[in-house]
């Protein structure tokens, strides 16, 4: 290729690369924050099988989620798992594009459309949970 | 008109002399309005006639004068001197091999370029007689946005997972292999789809999104990339659980 010489190559670090630029931090923050989806997904594991157990075990872990310690682990999670739900909505518009005769459905709506989704699965959840 | 002097430290690398690359800074008198191709231009005219780097065009139409302009992808004819006040580093694009200077090694994205059969492939053959591939406003406008690539691969430079997998085709390839699977016209999608839904394609990429954000052109490689990564899905479900739907 080029007489007397190698080309050079420049590794990129394995570690630490996504320090580099902001982008890549917002990347790596929505890909970090699922750790909290799967830790309720653990939460809710746990509760059925406490379930299982009886009563009184059921009852203890429906006390520990009252508990303070339980309400903040809750919130906690719950900030980051709007956090992770509202990344990957906003991207939906890439990945799912939305030609309606010539045009393309603007970004907003197919992005809006997610969130009344999510408003109205959150209603018929409180719903069948006799919150509301 | 105004002047001033402005500062770059460029990487220079000589395969003949040079074991590792190392930063050289010049300082220029550049005019006001001047873009960092200019000033390259003019430290290779008054200063060094051996700065080595590439360009052509001077108006973001070729994509040959790509490269890292302060950490970022950039063409160096796009980007204006006003928007950096400081000393401007500037380095030849990143996750390329360095053949000189600010000139990259590009075979590895032009085999894959290949690979991805970016042209037509006819439905049919159509003797010219026959007339034109006629083709609706709305069945263009499905794909045009990507027609737009310059193959200038600042999406490449700013993909991490293609610097952390080079095995990756990645975005301009795919995204340009999504451009003809779009096309009405086209029939050649069976034949790309061994190329792109594989590990080595659509597989490799976890959707950073950073290829359309530095894109010059605003063609948006990475939302080709996850419809072709749904479209593949629903082959596979297609073929695994419906095999006669698939011709």
């Amino acid at each position: 290729m080029i007489p007397g010489g190698q080309p050079y190559r420049r590794e990129m670090s394995r570690y630490g690369w996504f320090l580099r630029q902001s982008r890549y931090l917002r990347y790596m923050a929505r890909e970090i924050t699922c750790v909290f989806i799967g830790a309720y997904a653990v939460v809710l594991l746990v509760g059925l099988r406490r379930m299982s157990e009886g009563r009184q075990a059921y009852e203890s872990f429906l006390q520990s989620l009252t508990s303070p310690a339980g309400v903040v682990f809750q919130l906690i999670i719950l900030v980051f798992a709007v956090y992770h739900s509202m990344t990957w909505f906003n991207v939906t518009p890439k990945a799912m594009p939305m030609q309606i005769g010539e045009d393309f459905l603007p970004g907003k709506v197919i992005i809006g459309a997610h969130y009344v989704g999510w408003l109205a699965v959150t209603a018929i959840v409180l719903l069948l949970a006799g919150v509301v | 008109m105004s002047r001033r002097q402005v500062a770059l430290e460029v990487l220079r690398y000589n395969p003949e002399t040079d074991a590792v690359p190392y930063f050289q800074q010049y300082t220029v008198e550049c005019e006001a309005e001047w873009v960092v191709l200019d000033a390259l231009n003019r430290i290779k005219e008054t200063i060094d006639p051996t700065l080595s780097y590439r360009w052509s065009c001077h108006m973001a139409v070729c994509g040959s004068c790509g490269m890292m302009i302060d950490g970022e992808p950039k063409l160096a004819c796009k980007a204006f001197l006003r928007d950096y006040p400081g000393v401007i580093r500037v380095e030849p694009l990143a996750n390329f091999p360095i053949q000189r200077d600010l000139v990259t090694v590009i075979d590895d994205f032009v085999t894959k370029l290949k690979r991805v059969k970016p042209y037509l492939i006819p439905k049919a053959e159509k003797a010219v007689a026959d007339g034109e591939h006629l083709q609706t406003p709305a069945e263009l406008k499905k794909y045009k946005q990507y027609t737009l690539c310059i193959n200038c691969m600042l999406c490449y430079a700013a993909c991490p997972e293609y610097g952390l997998s080079p095995q990756f085709i990645g975005p301009a390839a795919i995204a340009l292999a999504h451009r003809y699977n779009q096309d009405s016209r086209d029939g050649g999608r069976d034949a790309r789809q061994q190329e792109i839904a594989a590990d080595e394609g659509v597989w490799t990429c976890s959707f950073v999104g950073a290829c359309s954000e530095v894109c010059p052109e605003h063609v948006d490689p990475a939302g080709a990339l996850q419809q072709v990564k749904i479209k593949s899905t629903v082959d596979w479900y297609q073929e695994h659980l419906m095999p006669w739907t698939r011709k």
